[in-house]
């Protein structure tokens, strides 16, 4: 705990040092993935080096070591985000696959007529699975509307929240916009009707601390490329005694006990819920992940985060024509912004060849954009390991961008 | 008589060879893009409409005298810019030369990057449209 030097951390995270069409790369499109630490890099190395083997399975040496690095890396993730157990903690492909999860398993509970509440600017990734769940089970999918400056209408949630709603599955911070959810007040609301809370929260892993028995929420989905680990690794959290009451969602090995013809029985928590041969090299990393976070000054890191998210709008007003999609008063540092009537595609190409990385487009929030009646956005979203000087050269070029188009 | 397709196709790898840098490049592009709709309004119906991620392209395409004549826009300018290259190489020309061409130029002046299936803007789609057409003429 030495204090957060950007310098230092930038140190850690070798594609920085990447050149971009023969300019130094500005990676701002963190909201769709992040860079890895050589702490990720290198585990992930060393596991294939001197541990590859399959876990929960051989009595050799190689096994017990893989198991337990495995296991670890569970152990860590329910420390990082304080699980009461680490049996809570699920490994999954990512936030998609962890909510799949739930949408199988909690729906296998739901009766025709029980609602499932989620809002207007949740990834498709948290409406898709839950109007599949409704075709087949003929649970009614509820959406709380989304104000013009991009909040949830609370008042809108108070009406809809219902003794009939059995699940609220509700982003945390949304990747479109940045705004942050009142999501502590959303739980405790929905719990009073008794509904549990699936949280999103791909967006706010990597940038809030995460404290699921403080949050209370039920389940907890995200994605670990998101967060500084590997892609293709991702965590379902969820509460102990809900989860030994659920179904299992794919069937394969490690998720049973006994099989015969006659009767299968499952495995306890965690394997329940992971069938077949997990990433375990992805596991480990992710693991590797947290405990790279847990060294630094993490909250000197989040408070850097919010210097650059601030002085981005800032820097940003400053650009005649220019409209934020957005304007929630708590945002964490992602933008999403238009320029006039130029084209979110124009600009990011241009953006791309002076070396700047942002992502254009809809980004996964269809219904979102069909509600500000734009077809896209170019969005920024930052990482602690941004700095303002690149804050600057995004403006400049920005402004050049937006010259040569206009 | 009119040129074939690989002469224009080098004509515009000449041009090109004269920018220096590519801003010089992109303000050629989108100075193309900003001229006028390259196809009629009316003309930008659902069936026209290629449908990339990001820009949408619409593509119109009429036999006059043996040859195929392109229609197309976008939304976005450069994409437009790219599309008026291309309509510059394959409009007018029979539906044999359009099927069977090879669009080299697109790597040559160093737009390959924008036929990458992660641009998904349109172009990938809009050429494969401009040669089924030249194949329905082949084959009605």
């Amino acid at each position: 705990m030495s204090g957060f030097n950007v310098n230092e951390i930038r140190a850690d995270f070798p594609i920085l040092k990447e050149s971009v069409n023969g300019k130094p790369l500005i990676y701002f499109d963190n909201g769709a993935t992040s860079q890895k630490p050589r702490q990720v890099i290198e585990r992930i190395s060393n596991y294939y080096t001197h541990e590859n083997s399959n876990v929960h399975r051989g009595v050799h040496y190689l096994s017990d070591q893989a198991t337990n690095a495995y296991e670890q890396a569970r152990n860590t993730v329910a420390r990082y985000i304080n699980a009461a157990h680490s049996q809570e903690v699920i490994f999954t492909k990512g936030t998609t696959d962890s909510i799949n999860t739930v949408a199988f398993s909690v729906g296998e509970t739901l009766k025709p007529g029980d609602e499932i509440l989620i809002s207007g600017m949740e990834h498709h990734s948290n409406i898709v699975p839950w109007q599949m769940l409704c075709e087949r089970k003929g649970t009614i999918l509820k959406v709380i509307p989304v104000t013009p400056e991009g909040t949830l209408d609370l008042e809108a949630f108070d009406t809809l929240l219902s003794e009939r709603t059995k699940l609220l599955s509700i982003i945390h911070i949304s990747n479109t916009l940045g705004t942050i959810n009142p999501v502590e007040q959303l739980i405790q609301k929905a719990h009073q009707v008794g509904a549990k809370v699936l949280l999103d929260a791909a967006q706010s892993i990597q940038h809030l601390p995460i404290d699921v028995q403080h949050l209370d929420c039920d389940f907890l989905a995200f994605s670990g490329h998101k967060v500084f680990g590997p892609t293709g690794i991702g965590i379902l959290y969820g509460k102990k005694d809900l989860l030994d009451s659920l179904p299992p969602y794919q069937g394969g090995g490690d998720m049973i006990e006994q099989v015969s013809f006659e009767k299968t029985t499952y495995n306890g928590l965690p394997l329940k819920f992971e069938a077949g041969t997990p990433n375990i090299s992805g596991a480990i990393a992710l693991g590797a992940a947290f405990n790279y976070l847990s060294s630094l000054d993490l909250q000197g890191a989040f408070q850097h985060e919010h210097t650059l998210g601030t002085y981005l709008r800032a820097r940003m007003r400053e650009i005649p024509t220019i409209r934020f999609i957005g304007e929630a008063p708590e945002t964490c540092s992602t933008l999403s912004f238009l320029i006039g009537e130029l084209h979110p595609f124009d600009l990011g190409t241009l953006l791309d060849k002076q070396g700047i990385a942002v992502r254009t487009g809809h980004h996964c929030t269809q219904p979102l954009m069909k509600q500000f009646n734009i077809p896209g956005t170019v969005r920024a979203s930052l990482a602690f390991y941004n700095t303002t000087e690149e804050i600057d050269q995004f403006v400049v070029a920005l402004e050049r961008s937006i010259h040569l188009l206009s | 008589m009119s040129k074939s397709i690989n002469q224009i196709q080098d004509e515009i790898i000449e041009e090109f060879a004269m920018f220096d840098d590519w801003m010089e490049k992109y303000e050629y592009i989108i100075d193309l893009g900003k001229e006028l709709p390259l196809i009629a309004d009316v003309k930008k119906t659902e069936d026209r409409l290629i449908h990339g991620c990001q820009s949408r392209v619409w593509v119109a395409s009429e036999m006059l005298d043996k040859h195929l004549v392109f229609t197309a826009d976008s939304d976005a300018i450069i994409t437009k810019g790219i599309i008026s290259l291309l309509i510059r190489v394959l409009s007018n020309q029979t539906p044999e030369d359009i099927v069977k061409s090879e669009l080299y130029f697109i790597g040559k002046i160093g737009l390959q990057e924008h036929l990458s299936p992660t641009r998904a803007n349109g172009l990938v789609g809009m050429i494969n449209r401009l040669k089924s057409d030249g194949l329905k003429q082949l084959t009605s």
